[in-house]
């Protein structure tokens, strides 16, 4: 059986799974759509929303950025599961206890302010649209390499699949078929991770493989030593380099932390829980199955790393990286074990060019003045090229001239050189020949770089759509029931009838997934700074807000909506001044490098300084305005004690 | 007024909890993960150094840990002031 006619059947088999499932549990009243009726037990709680949590990006992404940061990517392994240390202490079981289905609805009442309300709405849908492009991207990106149809097909073929579950099963059917998702895409990471970590260390359990020795050479080198010393070998940075920012590393940690904590879609899981003693469990159990694939994460990417550094240089695998000549051009072509170069070329998430003509291709980091040289090179052939018929030809072929006599200096430098006292023109190299190695390919090639079966490959592609569809599904819940319950329900429409709501809010799901893959086949530039932009709003906004209107009795509703606002507009507005305005391309008026960002803070870590200005706003005008009223005193104290949480309480 | 004087007590005790738990948190990933870093380069757990493997690895085990940890307590502080459900 080809590749193709196995992944067809394993995606066809999960997929047929999920519909099963959603049929099964198909939602019959608001209660069971937006919360599914209070009724779900903390394990299975867990499981769904560890398969919510973790994304497209936390599948796919995640172990290449690892792979290629280093210890520097670390952030994102503690940021995304601290955040449920945060979940479970400072607010799942007051949320819980306050009994309703929506982070504004806690807003509104806690605050007793419709515009309270509604400006968490606000907060919550730029939150969440900004994440759900990003999915609806994975599904098409991952449809297109394994199905062989264009990213287009794979999109609409993905919204179909999540429109047929989501709209009609609510959060119901979502939490069943997150749970079936959450098996799929755990088995397809750690198996291949098992074998590779089998490979390359001797150990079957990734988590002490990557911190054991290296087995190929016996197992005298620990193999975090033997890929720092191929790495530098080749003029990267070692791979457990220390960061170059401790501060900034910091507070993007922070913001990852408090970012997850304050994701309306991973808050809202914990309102499906029958009693408060589960929502703290609950949170416990969804880190357990976040940590199944999170602690093996890091060994996917360091062991990833290697092995794509020693398939280019035979030489790494036993001794120096530069021992034995690089992978040849005629062997690409011809071993069927390196096929995977060639296909994933085709997806243009590799590429490779033999620029010394030598039939082999060699793999290193430039160093910067290489890397320049060689960009500006391109950049004088590209205008070049691209002049037209009556331009200075001539001009311009003395600027190729000029750049190409620049990178030839610079090739011959021998301070830019890979080893000491040698040039790269002395190696009779021109520069790095695999051009392009995208992150995400660590993940969805690993199987076939460490030479593993079919139908693990097969499997991979299965698990990388469940990630995908169950983090869609999950925000678009949070979406729609921010339009029929928040907003509908909440300020437009209040008398609207039980069954007037549920169909409110399946057209709002509708029209989510909708303006959801519209958005999805030509991303906006912001879908791409998902980390930025609803992380950092996240933390700057709806966490303080909820963790002020739990643990302060005094805050108001003048000091929530001021805070809120301070929170949103400081952190968007640090954003698009080194991103651009709403994220077009030239409208930055600060460049986006560490030297121009101010005290060092990258747009991805202002969440945390967002927060504080939120929390500092928030109780300077609170001690301005009148205290909140006696009934949300008592609300207040309510909320502080677990007894007596009802279950469904509909109004 | 006797119920408020238990919920007075029994809110006391939770922000006593949360507050070791937070320290705890801060400290096995923001300190141990990442200011203490250099300062414990010297230490090793199997092939990595210590900040390295706790900002990899080890933050998340002692954060699972910590979530149960206060689950079970507040169980317990739940029925000591007689506001369990």
């Amino acid at each position: 059986m080809d590749q193709f006619t196995l992944n067809l059947l394993v995606i066809g088999a999960s997929f047929a799974l999920y519909f099963g499932i959603a049929f099964w549990a198909r939602a019959a009243s608001t209660s069971e759509f937006y919360a599914a009726g209070q009724g779900v037990g903390p394990v299975v709680n867990g499981m769904a929303t560890a398969a919510d949590w973790m994304s497209a990006a936390s599948f796919i992404s995640m172990a290449g950025l690892i792979a290629f940061g280093g210890y520097n990517n670390s952030v994102f392994l503690m940021g995304w599961t601290g955040g449920y240390v945060l979940l479970a202490l400072l607010l799942a079981p007051y949320l819980r206890k306050f009994g309703k289905f929506t982070v504004p609805e806690f807003v509104g009442d806690r605050f007793y302010s419709t515009s309270a309300r509604m400006v968490a709405v606000i907060c919550l849908l730029v939150i969440s649209i900004t994440y759900v492009i990003g999915q609806m991207v994975g599904v098409g990106v991952t449809f297109a390499r394994f199905l062989e149809v264009s990213t287009t097909t794979g999109l609409l073929i993905g919204s179909a699949v999540v429109f047929a579950y989501a709209v009609f099963g609510g959060m119901k059917g979502i939490t069943y078929t997150q749970v079936a998702q959450y098996v799929v895409l755990i088995i397809a990471y750690t198996i291949p991770a098992l074998f590779i970590s089998l490979q390359l260390t001797g150990n079957i359990l990734p988590q002490l493989g990557f911190i054991g020795s290296y087995a190929p050479t016996g197992g005298d080198v620990a193999f975090l030593d033997k890929l720092d010393q191929v790495v530098t070998e080749l003029g990267f940075a070692a791979y457990t380099a220390d960061t170059t920012n401790m501060f900034n590393m910091f507070l993007v940690t922070m913001s990852l932390m408090i970012g997850t904590a304050g994701l309306p879609h991973v808050i809202i899981r914990f309102f499906t829980v029958p009693k408060v003693s589960d929502a703290r469990l609950s949170a416990g159990w969804a880190l357990v199955f976040i940590a199944l694939l999170y602690t093996v994460a890091p060994a996917v990417g360091s062991m990833a790393r290697l092995n794509i550094t020693t398939t280019f240089w035979p030489g790494a695998v036993t001794g120096s990286a530069l021992s034995a000549p690089a992978v040849s051009l005629q062997e690409i072509e011809t071993n069927p074990e390196l096929a995977w170069v060639n296909n994933w070329q085709k997806t243009g998430l590799l590429a490779y060019t033999d620029k010394n003509g030598d039939g082999l291709i060699q793999y290193f980091n430039e160093k910067k003045p290489v890397a320049d040289a060689g960009k500006a090179l391109a950049d004088a052939n590209k205008a070049l090229a691209e002049a037209p018929a009556d331009a200075d030809k001539a001009a311009l072929e003395a600027k190729v001239a000029e750049a190409q006599a620049a990178l030839d200096a610079a090739l011959a430098d021998p301070a830019n050189g890979l080893v000491e006292g040698q040039s790269l023109t002395d190696m009779g190299l021109k520069g790095n020949e695999l051009t392009t190695v995208n992150n995400d390919i660590m993940v969805l090639a690993n199987p076939e770089i460490a030479k593993l079966p079919g139908w693990v490959i097969a499997l991979v592609a299965a698990g990388g759509l469940a990630a995908a569809l169950s983090t869609a599904a999950g925000l678009l819940l949070a979406i729609s029931s921010a339009i029929s319950h928040d907003l509908i329900k909440g300020a437009l429409k209040p008398d609207i009838s039980e069954k007037g709501e549920l169909l409110a809010a399946r057209i709002s799901m509708a029209f989510a997934i909708v303006l959801a893959t519209w958005l999805g086949l030509d991303p906006p530039g912001f879908a791409a700074q998902v980390v930025a932009l609803a992380f950092g709003l996240a933390a700057a906004t709806i966490f303080p807000v909820l963790m002020m209107g739990i643990f302060s009795t005094r805050v108001t509703k003048e000091g929530a909506i001021a805070g809120m606002l301070v929170g949103l507009i400081s952190t968007a507005v640090y954003i698009f001044l080194y991103l651009g305005w709403f994220f077009i391309p030239g409208t930055n008026m600060l460049p986006n490098t560490p030297d121009a960002h101010f005290l060092g803070i990258s747009p991805a870590g202002f969440g945390p300084v967002g927060a504080l200005l939120n929390f500092a706003v928030a109780y300077i005008v609170s001690g301005m305005t009148k205290a909140p009223p006696q009934d949300v005193q008592d609300l207040i104290q309510s909320i502080r004690v677990p007894k007596g949480a009802g279950a469904a309480q509909a109004h | 007024m006797a119920d408020k004087m238990s919920s007075n007590a029994y809110w006391a005790a939770n922000i006593r909890v949360i507050t070791i738990s937070m320290v705890i948190w801060f400290v096995c990933s923001f300190g141990l993960g990442i200011l203490l870093r250099p300062a414990l380069s010297g230490i090793h757990i199997g092939g990595a150094d210590i900040g390295f493997w706790f900002a990899q690895n080890g933050a998340i085990y002692v954060f699972l840990v910590l979530i149960f940890a206060y689950a079970a307590k507040m169980n317990k502080l739940d029925k000591e002031h007689g506001v369990e459900e």
